[in-house]
């Protein structure tokens, strides 16, 4: 369907990454917002609370992360579009209700502008180390889907995606942002409403009596049914049943389980999404994601000018990970390059795909500023020896 | 035959005993004709709380109360935590939300803010909504937040397995207090009180009738209302401190319950096996967290303001 | 029901009759029925169900007046009462210095 107009901002707009991706869950359709103050994000939510009011959205500053998350999946339940915002220190605390979403199978998005960590770490300066806890945070087996945007505009385009792959497959969201981009300023375009694609709700056509909360077919992904229609169902974190009803036993684990996880990894190929750049004659592959792909394309520039061949994959969809094209590539290549603002976690999924078949060098900055060129250049050339 | 249909038979044919049950072809033993099996999953039962445990009272009330005012049960929700009193929420034919640890009353803000004509209701343990639960609870009720939660407060952690909880007496015995409990219990009437709560009522397990009432009133009711029901645990709190089974608690109940309507909730407190206030505590009117959101909104931006509809804030799919 | 004096409305009033449905299968033996009934019509039955607990059985099914107190009371939804539709007025005594004498009329709603 079309996006609501009543929360589209069409035009050119000068924006820092956190507004922007507040206008896009607007123009997604969300009209539920639950948060707790915490920089850098607190700009998406401080945007939204402004709008909201004039478009039929509510958002209420919950008391802490954990409530805001418990929030949004209550309120998702409605059928309603729902939104988290938080950066490292709070995207810990969410986690117990992450699992709760991914268990219950709950359309909803979790925001993490990430910063320098561990802990309090560095509020105000740039990290990505938070990529692997957003597949890995919550206990248990789940999968969820996880976005990078390297600018403002892609902030807003890719938060529009968040919202429909969210609701395609029933899972939390994580939109990893990072201060960088959130707290950059460039111009964004917002198209007319009649132009933005917004995946709806997929309410069951069932009538109450013969619908069951999981019951699903072949994509493996239960309709939905809204609290307050009539359909008095059940449904609890619990390992359950089609009904909803908790089975404490080891086939209904397997059942459930499998389910969750399987309607992710059946349908990666549709999931993934990546920019790729001359890779077919690469000698090098530098793999990278959010802000340090900008710094890396200035860096890969420096290398070519050495007379490297440096192909360019950047990671939009960074969970499920990519790891077919990374098999591909890693039969063709001398060597990855992987840049990141952390001690190498997304390096660690490239080296796994890769196999052994094509070394994955990381180029490590612990945070607060992003890498200088140079290094990652210096580590392009010797890769490529 | 079975043995299940040998053992009706036999109680059927007894003067004294009229069982009602039928039984499925797959010999499952249904109750159709209890007047509540509306409102409960009579396709779970039995459930599965111990012999002498109050919390089916806890919700049979409840059931009762929607049953009387004969509430369109379509509208209603309920939230429920863990814990043996988190299982309410399995065993009510409403729209029922099992969630996480502590986080029912964030998880029922959710759903009452983003379809306000629901009559959202949390029903959760002493643990679970003062103990981890505690920060929700006092902001709820600080927001005046349009909900009905009703805490069954059993003195323990009962699925686990008996540990110390918020609300244990002084000097009650627990798994994790041993030698008895020496940490000071919430008043918890009182918190809801000085917290906010507009409907603030004690009840325990024996007074069914006014308890059913107190429900009756709490659901015509807007605001933060608070409902405690003192339940026996006969499983852990009654056989760590020595007290019998649930009929034990109960007779207990009987003996040491005094009815104080209005009272002030300062002198609420509960000792270990000692004066158990019961009664209404409060019961105002104050704006809710919506009507406080609609007023103000309408007043600073007039026109502009678009509420949240009533019926939820999903947006239809259009092209 | 017995009246020491008898009650200006006595006419009128009827006490309600009721019948005990107990679901045998369900009940855990807690006997919160038995020992609340206001009118002591349960007792727990030296039988067992299938799960071992003791159940109630009326013994006097005569002198339920549904109330619903068990069903309410009782935690595992395994009794209810049901209104008899004939009302039965109950019997009047005189009660003097001398005692309680039996006696009087017996209405029958019919």
């Amino acid at each position: 369907m079309k996006a609501d107009p009543s929360g589209v901002l069409t035009g050119a707009h000068y924006l820092d990454g956190d507004f922007a991706c507040g206008e896009g869950a607007m123009a997604a359709g969300c009209r539920f917002v639950a948060g707790y103050p915490i920089t850098p994000s607190t700009e998406v939510v401080e945007r939204i609370s402004r709008r909201f009011p004039m478009m039929g959205g509510v958002f209420i500053q919950m008391e802490d992360e954990l409530a805001s998350m418990a929030a949004i999946i209550g309120a998702s339940w409605t059928g309603t579009k729902s939104m988290t915002v938080t950066s490292g220190p709070g995207f810990s605390l969410m986690m117990e209700n992450i699992g709760l979403a991914a268990m219950m199978e709950t359309p909803c998005v979790v925001v993490n502008v990430q910063r320098g960590g561990p802990s309090t770490g560095l509020p105000t300066m740039v990290g990505q180390a938070d990529m692997m806890q957003a597949r890995w945070g919550s206990h248990g087996d789940y999968e969820i889907i996880a976005l990078c945007p390297q600018s403002p505009q892609e902030a807003f385009n890719l938060t529009i995606d968040a919202f429909n792959l969210a609701e395609q497959y029933r899972v939390p969201v994580m939109f990893m942002m990072d201060e960088c981009v959130g707290h950059m300023t460039e111009r964004v375009v917002i198209p007319p409403a009649g132009e933005l694609e917004c995946v709806p709700r997929r309410l069951t056509a069932k009538k109450p009596g013969e619908y069951l909360p999981y019951a699903f077919d072949g994509g493996l992904i239960p309709e939905f049914a809204r609290a307050g229609d009539g359909y008095r169902f059940h449904t609890t974190g619990l390992t359950h049943d089609q009904r909803g009803y908790p089975v404490m036993s080891v086939e209904c684990q397997q059942e459930n389980v499998q389910r969750i996880l399987d309607k992710i990894r059946l349908n990666v190929d549709k999931i993934v999404r990546f920019d790729e750049e001359q890779t077919d004659k690469a000698d090098v592959v530098v793999v990278t994601y959010g802000i340090t792909a900008r710094v890396a394309r200035a860096a890969i520039d420096l290398a070519r000018k050495e007379g490297v061949k440096v192909g360019f994959l950047r990671l939009i969809v960074a969970w499920p990970f990519p790891e077919k094209r990374i098999q591909e590539l890693a039969k063709k290549v001398k060597a990855f390059v992987v840049p990141e603002i952390n001690r190498g976690q997304m390096l660690l999924e490239v080296e796994r795909a890769s196999a052994g078949q094509a070394p994955a060098i990381g180029v490590p900055h612990l945070g607060g500023g992003v890498h200088d060129p140079h290094d990652i250049a210096q580590a392009i050339v010797e890769a490529a020896k | 035959m079975s043995h299940e249909r040998e053992i009706i038979d036999q109680a059927e044919m007894r003067s004294d005993v009229h069982p009602v049950i039928s039984v499925t072809p797959d010999h499952e033993v249904l109750v159709e004709n209890h007047p509540l099996a509306e409102y409960l999953r009579m396709d779970r039962m039995p459930h599965i709380w111990c012999p002498t445990c109050g919390i089916g009272i806890a919700a049979k009330c409840f059931a009762e109360a929607l049953y009387e005012l004969k509430v369109d049960c379509t509208k209603v929700a309920v939230v429920s935590g863990i814990g043996c009193t988190g299982r309410v929420a399995g065993y009510m034919k409403l729209d029922a939300f099992h969630s996480t640890h502590g986080r029912p009353i964030p998880f029922a803000t959710g759903l009452k803010l983003c379809r306000p004509e629901l009559m959202v209701a949390v029903f959760s343990g002493d643990g679970d909504l003062v103990g981890i639960g505690g920060n929700h609870f006092i902001h709820a009720a600080r927001r005046n937040i349009d909900l009905m939660v009703v805490l069954v407060n059993n003195f323990i952690y009962g699925m686990t397995g008996g540990q110390n909880a918020p609300t244990t007496p002084l000097t009650a015995r627990t798994s994790t207090m041993p030698f008895g409990n020496y940490e000071r219990p919430f008043n918890i009437p009182h918190l809801a009180a000085s917290c906010g709560a507009t409907y603030v009522a004690r009840w325990t397990t024996l007074h069914v009738r006014r308890l059913t009432r107190s429900f009756k009133e709490a659901i015509q009711r807007k605001g933060f209302r608070f409902i405690e029901v003192i339940a026996p645990c006969s499983t852990l709190y009654g056989r760590l401190n020595k007290l019998g089974t649930g009929f034990d608690l109960m007779k207990y109940y009987r003996d040491a319950s005094e009815i104080h309507n209005g009272a002030d909730t300062r002198d609420v407190q509960i000792d270990f096996q000692g004066k158990l206030i019961c009664g209404k505590f409060l019961d105002e009117e104050k704006p809710t967290y919506i009507e406080s959101m609609h007023e103000h909104y309408r007043r600073v931006l007039g026109e502009r303001y678009v509420p949240m509809p009533d019926t939820g804030g999903w947006i239809n799919g259009q092209d | 029901m017995k009246y020491w004096r008898k009650p200006l409305d006595y006419d009128q009033v009827t006490v309600p009759h009721g019948d005990v449905h107990i679901v045998v299968e369900r009940c855990k033996g807690c006997e919160f029925c038995a020992e609340f009934c206001p009118k002591g019509v349960l007792e727990m039955s030296p039988e067992f169900n299938a799960k071992g607990y003791h159940y109630p059985r009326a013994v006097k099914s005569g002198e339920c007046v549904n109330c619903n107190l068990c069903e309410m009371i009782c935690p595992e939804f395994a009794i209810f009462s049901t209104p008899l539709p004939n009302g039965k007025v109950g019997e009047v005594v005189q009660v003097d210095s001398t005692g309680v004498h039996e006696g009087g009329e017996v209405a029958d709603e019919g």
